[in-house]
């Protein structure tokens, strides 16, 4: 906690050099360091030109429907106990059912900034892919997204979503089927394309910029959740907890807070069948340091720096690295990151739909568990918890409907 | 003068290019790419490229990936790199070919001591920039091993100096903006940034990237110091074992030493 508050320039991190401390920077074929380059200052100037941040208002209010509903989960509070008050911050709610929307429309406007007709993503359970797709419809660009063959089967709703889009899904074969390696595919493509291609990557990972990008561009869910709780309440909230993948829609809700030294910060990572038992996708709770997708941050990996198969019965979860702003803060004590099983994102699921009529996405369901558990280990009762209500459920029915036997 | 340097001073007085080509260890077995890297040899292959496989090889087409997974499923572990490297430096210089990861991971002090003691002479690092290597390139000085990193088309000539002014033993250069594998024909821009490298560096610079015959091979000898082949070598032991990887390697030999004017 200290290294944290005294670096005192959270806030401004990273560094010119991407790095958020030891984690961070740019692990890239050298073939792609001028495009990452002119990513950083296209992105540098639009932050500081009234014109294209009065577009991406524009289409956040008009297309997006930001902001976004808080809404106070009363019956959910009361399933919990210990007297506490919970509020979900209903990015589920904005246009194509998560917070991807943000990002997407953020990059799309950058990529036309820069000149660039096509782009590319990867996805996991599809909500970036679709949030890209919808991008790419109204922008006019194609558009190419990389899924791996396992998530295109659990996730076929959102396959036919993009293919309806005008967007081109390219099932991914080779190793674990999953998003790390559609991930591979698509820097592989933006290698081949850089000149045409803009690379929207879809979470807070990646080479530097990517994860100051995405990050800048979904930071606006804390600033409107935390003015929110501020005029609802009076008070900031105890507790700001979301899921983490790669980590975008937690860092879009923790960004805000991180100053506000009170607000505790809790990561939900995919505990799969349990943190011990190996079968997880928990790098921050149970990984090491190291390099992957262009990036130094917590991965898993084996003692010989191999990537390791992961585990997560939710696709955006199940990817074995996570983005480095959540290393530094893991590190720095300012976040603290904990693993949530299958089972227990699933019985949270269950419950927010019977208490609350909101079915939220398997990934989302890991912030409910996660919060779950926080809200009953305080020492003190009447906590006040925002939750980031991340997706909608849609896309998850069948695994749902299967899960609890009702298929 | 290492091992490299006085490869490169040798082709320079025959007039010709060096050839230099890459296999994975473990790939289709450990006994089979030595195999494969010792007929390279013994075809005319000058200096022999020694891939660490690698889970996420990000800058490489589906041949390579293929092989990698086949030597990871069968137990390819870093230190078998070594234990070929030993065999290999035997009969000719010898440099690995390995993403970041895997040498972070080992530690890089710990694998450039363990190299050098192979009788490797450098390491080909496609995924590590000069800006994030300098524990790398402190550690490969301690071991007086060549650190070797790439130029693309893309790179500025700021870039392309800098580059050149780290690497020892060769320069790089990505013939095409794309990964690994076999092509028609070899990106035009390869030549131009081979003179935009020349402007920068004295160092020797070698192509690679879509070379896998000896028409293609000659091509580039035309204008490069060295001509890289990989995906056409993995490819050969794949389909038809250690003897076409042999017949390859006298093609590709013979290109080099024809050095055919560009088109």
């Amino acid at each position: 906690m200290t290294t944290f508050l005294t670096a005192g320039s959270a806030q401004e991190l990273p560094d010119a050099s991407g790095h958020f401390g030891p984690y961070g920077g740019r692990f890239v074929p050298e073939a792609l360091i001028a495009a990452l380059d002119q990513l950083g200052r296209a992105h540098a100037e639009a932050q500081q030109d009234p014109v294209f941040l009065g577009e991406l208002d524009e289409l956040l209010t008009n297309y997006a429907g930001r902001p976004t509903p808080l809404t106070e989960a009363k019956r959910f509070a009361a399933h919990v106990g210990r007297g506490a008050r919970v509020f979900l911050k209903r990015e589920d709610l904005a246009h194509t059912g998560s917070h991807k929307i943000n990002n997407v429309l953020g990059q799309a406007l950058l990529a036309k900034k820069m000149g660039k007709q096509r782009v590319i993503a990867e996805t996991g359970a599809g909500q970036h892919g679709v949030a890209m797709a919808t991008a790419a419809a109204l922008f006019g660009f194609e558009c190419t997204v990389y899924m791996g063959e396992e998530d295109t089967r659990r996730q076929s709703l959102n396959v036919a979503r993009m293919r309806l889009l005008g967007a081109e899904v390219v099932p991914v074969s080779t190793g674990t089927k999953t998003l790390k390696d559609a991930t591979n595919e698509a820097f592989r493509d933006w290698v081949a394309n850089v000149e045409t291609t803009h690379y929207a990557i879809g979470s807070v990972v990646g080479p530097h910029p990517f994860p100051m990008i995405v990050r800048d561009f979904q930071r606006i869910i804390g600033v409107e959740a935390r003015q929110q709780l501020l005029d609802r309440t009076g008070e900031l909230p105890h507790a700001a907890v979301a899921c983490v993948g790669g980590g975008s829609n937690a860092l879009g809700l923790f960004h805000r807070f991180l100053t506000d030294e009170s607000v505790a910060l809790v990561g939900c990572e995919a505990g799969g069948d349990g943190v011990g038992t190996g079968r997880h996708a928990a790098p921050l709770t149970a990984g090491t340091p190291g390099v992957l997708h262009g990036a130094r941050s917590y991965l898993m990996q084996d003692d010989d720096g191999q990537t390791l198969d992961t585990t997560s019965i939710s696709a955006g979860l199940d990817y074995p690295g996570v983005g480095p702003e959540h290393a530094w803060l893991r590190d720095a004590g300012r976040a603290t990151y904990t693993g949530v099983t299958d089972t227990e994102a699933m019985a949270a699921l269950e419950v927010l739909a019977k208490t609350e009529g909101i079915l939220c996405a398997i990934e989302t369901a890991h912030a409910f568990a996660g919060a779950i558990t926080w809200i009953r280990a305080q020492a003190e009762d009447d906590r006040v918890v925002v939750i980031n209500c991340s997706g909608r459920g849609d896309k998850d029915v069948d695994t749902a409907a299967r899960w609890f036997g009702l298929a | 003068m290492s091992r490299l340097d006085e490869l490169f001073a040798r082709c320079r007085a025959q007039n010709r290019a060096a050839l230099i080509g890459y296999l994975p260890v473990g790939f289709p077995t450990y006994e089979l790419s030595v195999a494969g890297m010792l007929a390279m040899i013994e075809g005319g292959v000058d200096a022999v490229e020694v891939g660490v496989p690698y889970t996420d090889p990000g800058m490489d087409g589906p041949v390579i990936q293929v092989a990698v997974d086949v030597a990871l499923r069968g137990g390819s572990r870093v230190a078998h790199v070594f234990d070929a490297v030993r065999t290999v430096s035997e009969k000719a210089p010898v440099v690995v070919m390995g993403y970041w990861n895997p040498v972070e991971r080992y530690g890089p002090a710990r694998f450039a001591k363990d190299l050098r003691a192979a009788g490797g002479s450098g390491a080909i690092t496609p995924d590590l920039i000069p800006e994030e290597a300098g524990p790398w390139i402190e550690a490969a000085g301690a071991e007086d091993l060549d650190p070797v990193f790439l130029v693309a088309p893309s790179s500025t000539d700021e870039r392309i100096g800098v580059v050149g002014r780290t690497n020892r033993g060769f320069v790089y250069a990505a013939s095409t903006m794309g990964v690994t594998g076999t092509r028609a024909t070899v990106g035009s821009r390869a030549e131009e940034l081979v003179a935009r490298t020349r402007a920068q560096t004295d160092l020797p610079v070698c192509v690679g990237l879509g070379v896998s015959n000896g028409d293609q091979a000659a091509e580039v000898a035309a204008y490069a110091d060295g001509v890289i082949v990989g995906s056409a070598f993995v490819r050969a032991l794949q389909d038809e074992g250690v003897d076409a990887v042999r017949t390859l390697a006298r093609e590709l030999s013979e290109g080099v030493r024809r050095r055919a004017p560009s088109s």
